[in-house]
């Protein structure tokens, strides 16, 4: 179990700049995302898109946000606990405890929802039998590649990930690859290479059709796709891989008792607890009158939240209001 | 201000005055119809205000920038007709037009 004054639950930039408001104030945290990394929407959505509003900043990527956000926070040591998502939040006397899908469970006075529209999971086939092979002939990514090895192996998707495996499994496995349309989102280099084992039959690729239906016993056996035009197509195959890119979604953190609005978290603009104390909302996820889903608004929801914060941490103690560059104890925490 | 007609999956039907300038997206969440979640709130970064167009309107919309495609990869159950009503931007041209909403946005 670990103890600590604050828990962020999600390491977008709202999420690690509050984290960096709490190491100013003398707090310590803990910060948990499902990604395996962080960053949050900046890193998976735009890593190499500009962004143009972030307060004297005048261009940077999401990428570079991020990096300089984790540099910021660095002097402060704080843990990000990657890969894994919160499960499960109770209240336990004064604390809340939480356990994360990983089985790490933390106790804390505070939580800081900064989950952006929830946590990124991979989207998945449409075909509703699918769900039923899931892990066991169907996935949506890889941990072990040798299980493909002498196998027939379906590919469905148009970007990195898709075209990369296929490249990948086309080594030892009989690849068939599937995308909607005739273009690839993917890299150039890539749709290139594909195009040429597709020439060498090492790889069949198949444009314009999505999957239509799936059928097997305990494995799967076979699949149907389906082309724009309604004509449909099957195969032999012991495994399909669907690389559609990640989609957001809340999940248990709809069980917490928390005032959600739709996909959003109400929240009061004093210090952006919710209705329950000790919870706070920042970012993407709170609500309240005038709301903007800006960057820029998650960062000062995040400073206040941090102090609202410190009440619940030292019951005890009183905070004063410092700024950075002229507080020792502040410089002393930054390691300056 | 076009009238726009949102069709549910399961067919409910609402009829809405949209004011030119807003998208197909916003006047479907500021009237409240359920359906278009809009996660990432109209910046094209996801694929959760996905609709189908009416197949005799598809060609008179706003055509595709780029991107929205790559977007619409990730849509539930993408067709010839999908389009991202975030970047359908809304004029006098459009009254009358017709989407459907898929069955569910994740």
């Amino acid at each position: 179990m670990i103890k600590t004054d604050v828990v962020i639950i999600g390491a977008g930039p709202t999420g690690l700049f509050c984290a960096h408001q709490l190491g100013v104030i003398g707090l310590k945290c803990e910060i948990i995302d499902n990604l395996d990394k962080a960053g949050g929407q900046c890193i998976e959505l735009y890593p190499d898109k500009p962004i143009y509003d972030i307060p004297a900043i005048p261009e940077c990527t999401g990428e570079e946000l991020t990096k300089n956000l984790l540099k910021q926070i660095k002097p402060f040591n704080f843990k990000i606990h990657v890969s894994q998502r919160v499960e499960k939040v109770s209240k336990e006397g004064i604390n809340w405890k939480l356990t994360t899908s990983s089985k790490i469970e933390f106790l804390s006075p505070n939580i800081v929802i900064a989950g952006g529209v929830g946590s990124f999971e991979p989207r998945k086939f449409s075909v509703k039998e699918c769900e039923k092979f899931e892990n066991n002939s169907i996935f949506y990514s890889i941990k072990d590649k040798s299980i493909f090895n002498g196998k027939i192996v379906s590919i469905f998707g148009g970007g990195d990930s898709a075209l990369d495996w296929a490249i990948e499994l086309s080594k030892n496995s009989k690849v068939i690859l599937v995308h909607r349309r005739d273009e690839f989102r993917g890299a150039s280099s890539s749709v290139d290479k594909v195009k040429q084992l597709k020439k060498e039959n090492k790889i069949e690729l198949f444009t314009m059709y999505q999957l239509s239906k799936v059928s097997g016993d305990n494995n799967l056996e076979s699949m149907e796709i389906k082309h724009d035009d309604g004509t449909t197509k099957s195969f032999k195959t012991d495994y399909l891989l669907g690389f559609f890119g990640l989609i957001m979604q809340l999940g248990p953190i709809l069980d917490w008792g928390l005032n959600f609005d739709k996909k959003t978290i109400k929240v009061n603009t004093e210090n952006f607890e919710t209705n329950q104390k000790g919870i706070f909302a920042i970012g993407d996820i709170c609500l309240y009158p005038g709301k903007l889903k800006l960057i820029l608004s998650g960062f000062h929801e995040g400073a206040l939240a941090a102090r609202g914060c410190f009440k619940y941490a030292r019951p005890d103690e009183k905070l004063r209001f410092e700024f950075t560059t002229t507080s020792k104890a502040i410089r002393e925490r930054l390691g300056k | 201000m076009a009238k726009i007609t949102y069709i549910e999956h399961n067919g409910k039907s609402h009829t809405i005055d949209v004011e030119n300038g807003l998208t197909v997206m916003e006047g479907a969440v500021q009237n409240d119809i359920s359906g278009i979640d809009a996660d990432c709130g109209g910046s094209m970064a996801c694929a959760t205000c996905h609709v189908y167009v009416k197949e005799d309107w598809f060609n008179k919309v706003p055509s595709k920038t780029e991107g929205e495609d790559d977007m619409l990869d990730q849509a539930y159950e993408p067709k010839k007709n999908s389009r991202l009503s975030c970047q359908l931007i809304v004029s006098d041209e459009l009254n009358g037009l017709i989407v459907n909403l898929p069955e569910k946005q994740i």
